[in-house]
Order: C-alpha cells, then structure tokens, then sequence
C-alpha cells in the first residue's frame, strides 16, 4: 500500500495513484461470474448477448466497480472505506483495458472523525466512462 | 409494465457465509494482487483481524443468495434484458473470512423512463454480521430494456 497522507496535507484536487487494469477477457467474465455468483448470460454467451441487441457479452458492472474498489483500498484500509459506488454508464467489452482514477473532492468531518469524499471513475481507453462514481473514506 | 404494488415488497432474510477461499476467488477474478485477501498472516500483520473482503464483495452475497435475479423472476423480467445502472454500498464493521451475513432485500422503488422503453427497480439489501453490527448496506438500480 502507498503511503496515505495525513489529513491535514490532503487538498480537495489531489489525485489517487492511478490503477490500470490488465484488457477485460472472457475467461476473466467467465471466472467473475463464479467468484460473483452473477451469471446472467449476457456476460459469457454472445448469442444470448445479441439476441437482446448488445453487441456481445458486455463485462459485468461489478467487475469494472471492483477495479474501483482495488484503487481506493489501495490507498486506505478496507477499515477505512465508509462508502463506495457509482453509476454504470458506459458498457466494457472483452479487451477493454479499463483505468481507474480518483480526485479527492471534498474534505469533511462525519461522526468523529476527518473525512475524503473522492470522485472514481472507470474509464477505457477509448475514453468512455464505464463508471462514474464517489467513495467515503476516513483518514487520521 | 412492471407490477408497482411491488414497491416495499421486502423478501425473507437470507443468510451468507463469507468463505476465505471465495474471498480469494474474487480477488482472483478481479485481478487484485493484494496478498491481505489470500494469506492469514500477511492480513493480520496489516492490522486485520483475518482476511478482509475487497470493498464490492458484498454484493456477492446479493448476488448468490438470488437476491437481485429473485425480484426480477417475481416481475416477469428476463435477466438478459436488464443491465446494471447503479450500485452504492455503505459500509459498518468489515467483512472478514469466517463471518456469517444474514440480509434482508426490499424493492426500494420501480419506475420507468422514455414511455416505459426503460423501467428501473431499485433495490435495497442490508446486511447484518453475526454479532449483530450492520455490515453493509446496499442500493442498486436495475435497468430493464424493454
């Protein structure tokens, strides 16, 4: 884990270190679908997938919300994460790289303690956003 | 047209192991090299009580006790319609390997959008862990393609 900074040297505008994913693969689909236990066919039959007019299987939102998670818990402890989610607004396909980046976007104080509201965003490297999204996290 | 008087339908409590092994399952999936959720030792040394879960396993336990595709059963909806709009999780005391969820699933909210081309339901689950604290709290939104 990178060093977290104390609250006080934290200013609304700094950045995460950033996370870049290995390209999204079927296999990669096919073993979130067992890990996750979503195994809508969507995600692992490219039939199904076109019969509903999708362009084939599509990555599950929650593996590309997943990165998300990796790239705020590797800046704090999982003990420190207060919230985390977002908005699924762009599809991943197999072969997508995807990158994950955070801004530090307000700095408040919640139930005792010093906190960052941090804006995430999954993006792939044709530029569109796969997720837009904010997590809550507690820094000493 | 979905069936609105499902707004508040809440579904019985479901309960949800957290295996270590599917712990690393995930991180396996997912591509997360982070040995905390994979070895004991390494997690303790980082000031966990055992192995933790990465931040959006919870949903694993929405998504393996049924709790999302259940709903939608319900409504009439076919999954391969629906796409996943949104997800917030709230988080209380972590998840460890070991701990044993019990949850409760409500439907929030159902709507519909572009003269109903795209209806939403909005689903909630709160988790509980075995001591009584709340885990996790969950809303999501799912989109279905009509």
């Amino acid at each position: 884990m990178s060093a977290l900074p104390a609250f006080a040297a934290i200013q609304v505008g700094d950045r995460l270190p950033p996370l870049t994913k290995a390209a999204v693969s079927r296999v990669q689909l096919a073993l979130y679908a067992g890990a996750s236990g979503d195994h809508n066919p969507i995600h692992l039959d490219d039939e199904r997938a076109k019969a509903v007019k999708l362009p084939g299987v599509i990555a599950h939102g929650m593996l590309t919300m997943a990165f998300l998670g990796q790239l705020v818990a590797s800046w704090v402890p999982l003990t420190q994460v207060r919230s985390l989610g977002g908005r699924f607004a762009a599809m991943v396909r197999p072969g997508d790289v995807v990158a994950c980046t955070g801004t530090v976007a307000a700095k408040t104080s919640a139930a005792g303690e010093n906190r960052l509201t941090i804006d995430i965003t999954a993006e792939t490297a044709a530029g569109e956003k796969a997720v837009i999204g904010q997590a809550v996290v507690a820094v000493r | 047209m979905l069936d609105k008087s499902y707004i508040g339908k809440t579904y019985p409590r479901f309960v949800f192991e957290v295996e270590k092994g599917r712990i690393r399952q995930f991180a396996d999936a997912i591509g997360d090299p982070d040995p905390i959720y994979r070895d004991v030792a390494v997690a303790r040394a980082a000031g966990y009580r055992t192995v933790p879960a990465p931040p959006t396993f919870a949903f694993v336990a929405v998504m393996d006790s049924d709790q999302m595709f259940m709903p939608l059963r319900e409504l009439g909806v076919d999954m391969t319609r629906t796409l996943h709009g949104e997800q917030w999780f709230d988080y209380g005391a972590p998840i460890y390997a070991g701990d044993l969820l019990s949850g409760e699933t409500r439907i929030v909210d159902i709507y519909d959008k572009k003269g109903g081309a795209l209806e939403f339901i909005v689903l909630e689950t709160a988790l509980t862990n075995q001591t009584g604290e709340r885990a996790a709290t969950m809303r999501g939104i799912v989109v279905v393609r009509n």
